[in-house]
């Protein structure tokens, strides 16, 4: 793909003392992509989005915006603009004052300001309320004016950081369509910093996940779900089972892997280099269980079930070890399996995945 | 709480209310309106000739004549008390500020540092002005140490009280601007300059503006006490440069004329409540705005 990027993170370190935060991070970010850094808490989202506006500087390494390098340009001189987490509006200036500031500041005349404040109140639907100052709107509402904000100058690139999360969850599902196609209507490169797997899944083109301060896997959501690279990935992106064992013949892509389970498996394998210990990762919704099973089949033992609606979670033992599965509540009165019931389980072997450590 | 108790709980602020603020205040209005004793002191007879005074003389042939000599001194008193409040507001601004950006550690050390010269007796402190500014004082040696020419002639100046004014009571302007800039949410001032805003930008439109009930109350605690200030204009501005403070001094002190002492009081106390009122106004004013 010969995308051009709009920005490109070259081989970025960033200490904090003697605390590394982000550690030899380089990747590329398309033009008008939704791109989502997703990790856990600590992980070094924020210092590396902060680092894009401009109000952190890299220890080490560079930033590229289209082509231009960033890294020692002041905030304000980058035509990158911020939804900052808890919004960041003015609380002495009106709405429409809010959304103004930076075109103001980029020199715009008044006529043109008019216009623009208008089109973007319009957008997020708030033209009612340009006149009311911020504590004076709901969170959603704030929202809407952050984002109305940060786009009206339209910027290269907007830098979101974990918008949804103050938010209650009826709002935020409503919230991801709105920004997704609100990325798709004006075209510009969105970078999005969540914790919320989910919500990364749904909205982005692509996703880094980011761990320990660098990025472990850059992909489409399908492709870091269904492949991830390593077990951080597949542990932190849904819910898996983890199977230790021992690799005993590797084949190009494949491997072929003995655990607990009793049966070989072969299938594909990740950063493998030769026959040793390795983790074998099979996702719940992919083991099928009674006339469900198929592939490789085994033998097991109801021990525990959970029902969530529209899914019922088994873990079922097969031996030494235990599988945790979902089923499909396809129909209203269906049955469901009993604790202690004998059960045959099965899954194909190109759903599973094999992991180095 | 019974009503009663209400009442009666209430009694010993009303009676200290009653007995250092309303009664002094009736007792000073009372006495400027009454007639100059022969020998200082006064006598209960109503008289307004003391107000008559502020703005005229009596000439020869008992005719009144418009003399400046004390409006001067109320203008100067204004404009001084006025420029001392706006250089403490200059200077503690940056301060506050400064301040606000440091570990909460150095915070509360950086906070006492600044009521420091409150643990000292004024009168001490502007004698140590007077040490700093004086002939061959401090400031003169220092200038003479980077080859300035012999001069001298700082002390007994406007400068010297006004500087003398703004070192008394800039601590009463640091203290409630650091705590409005101290509330300021440092996401407000990126989110300027992630919208193209510079520095300045962020002074003028973000920090001042949520800054200004600090900024408000700071300029009143030390414009107020700087109208009726003694020490500074009698020590560093050697009394030549009368201020209304002296001049109440005095003419209780030396001239003996209790009368148009009271008088030029109840002139201050106008200008201070006037001050009171007219913030009073704005802030009130600025309550709507927001609503
Ligand atoms: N100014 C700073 N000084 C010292 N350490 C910092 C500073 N900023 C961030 N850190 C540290 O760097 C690490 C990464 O922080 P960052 O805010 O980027 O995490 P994050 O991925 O955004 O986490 P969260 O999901 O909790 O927001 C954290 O361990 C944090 O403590
Ligand atoms: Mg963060």
């Amino acid at each position: 793909m010969s995308r051009s990027s709009a920005i490109e993170v070259v081989n970025v370190s960033k200490n904090f003392g003697d605390y590394t935060a982000l550690d030899h991070v380089d990747f590329k970010i398309f033009q008008n992509e939704f791109f989502t850094l997703l990790g856990p808490s600590g992980c070094g989202k924020t210092t590396l989005l902060r680092m894009i506006a401009g109000f952190e500087t890299p220890s080490s390494g560079t930033l590229l915006l289209n082509g231009q390098e960033i890294a020692q340009m002041p905030a304000h001189k980058r035509r990158v603009n911020t939804v900052f987490q808890n919004y960041a509006l003015f609380p002495h200036m009106t709405l429409s004052q809010n959304i103004a500031f930076g075109l103001k500041n980029l020199g715009w005349d008044k006529a043109r300001i008019t216009a623009r404040v208008g089109q973007m109140l319009e957008m997020v639907h708030m033209e009612q309320f340009a006149q009311r100052k911020p504590d004076q709107l709901s969170g959603g509402q704030r929202q809407r004016i952050a984002l109305a904000r940060a786009l009206a100058a339209e910027p290269e690139v907007l830098l979101l950081d974990e918008p949804l999360s103050a938010l209650d969850l009826k709002l935020r599902q409503a919230m991801r369509d709105e920004l997704r196609a609100l990325q798709r209507d004006t075209g510009i490169t969105f970078v999005f910093v969540t914790h919320d797997q989910e919500e990364a899944l749904d909205m982005s083109d692509r996703i880094a996940v980011m761990g320990k301060g660098r990025v472990q896997q850059i992909g489409s959501p399908k492709e870091i779900y269904e492949d991830p690279t390593n077990r951080f990935v597949a542990d932190f992106i849904g819910d898996t089972n983890f199977l230790e064992g021992e690799v005993i013949l590797l084949d190009g892509a494949k491997a072929t892997i003995r655990t607990a389970l009793g049966a070989e498996i072969t299938t594909t394998h990740q950063g493998l280099t030769g026959p040793g210990p390795a983790t074998m990762s099979i996702r719940p919704e992919k083991i099928g269980v009674g006339d469900q099973a198929e592939g490789v089949v085994l033998t097991g033992t109801v021990r525990a079930r959970n029902y969530m609606g529209g899914f019922t979670h088994y873990t079922v033992q097969i031996g030494e070890q235990t599988l945790r599965l979902s089923r499909r509540n396809a129909h209203s009165h269906q049955d469901s399996l009993e604790i202690g019931a004998a059960v045959q389980v099965g899954f194909r072997e190109s759903d599973a995945r094999v992991l180095g450590q | 709480m019974s009503k009663a108790f209400r009442f009666w709980g209430l009694v010993p602020a009303w009676a200290l209310m009653i007995l250092t603020l309303i009664v002094p205040i009736l007792i000073v209005a009372g006495v400027s309106v009454a007639e100059r004793g022969a020998y200082g002191g006064f006598n209960w007879a109503f008289d307004l000739s003391s107000y008559r005074q502020i703005l005229y003389t009596v000439g020869w042939t008992d005719e009144l004549e418009f003399d400046p000599k004390y409006v001067l001194i109320i203008g100067r008193t204004l404009l001084f008390a006025g420029g001392a409040t706006l250089i403490s507001l200059l200077l503690a601004l940056p301060v506050a500020y400064y301040i606000s950006q440091q570990s909460s550690r150095l915070k509360t050390i950086l906070l006492y540092l600044v009521t420091l010269p409150f643990w000292v007796s004024m009168i001490v402190r502007v004698y140590a002005w007077l040490i700093i500014l004086g002939n061959d004082g401090l400031l003169e040696r220092i200038y003479r140490i980077f080859g300035g020419a012999d001069i001298s002639g700082f002390l007994f100046t406007p400068g010297a009280m006004i500087t003398g004014m703004v070192y008394s009571y800039i601590p009463l302007m640091i203290l409630p601007v650091y705590a409005s800039v101290e509330k300021i949410d440092p996401a407000l001032i990126e989110a300027s300059h992630d919208l193209y805003g510079g520095r300045w930008t962020a002074l003028k439109r973000v920090i001042l503006p949520l800054a200004a009930p600090g900024l408000t109350a700071g300029s009143i605690l030390v414009f107020v006490p700087c109208l009726g200030t003694v020490l500074e204009p009698m020590l560093l501005g050697g009394g030549k440069q009368l201020m209304m403070g002296t001049l109440i001094q005095t003419q209780f002190g030396g001239a003996r004329n209790w009368p148009f002492g009271a008088a030029i009081a109840m002139v201050l106390l106008i200008l201070v409540v006037l001050t009171l009122l007219l913030n009073a106004r704005r802030a009130g004013r600025q309550m709507e705005a927001t609503l």
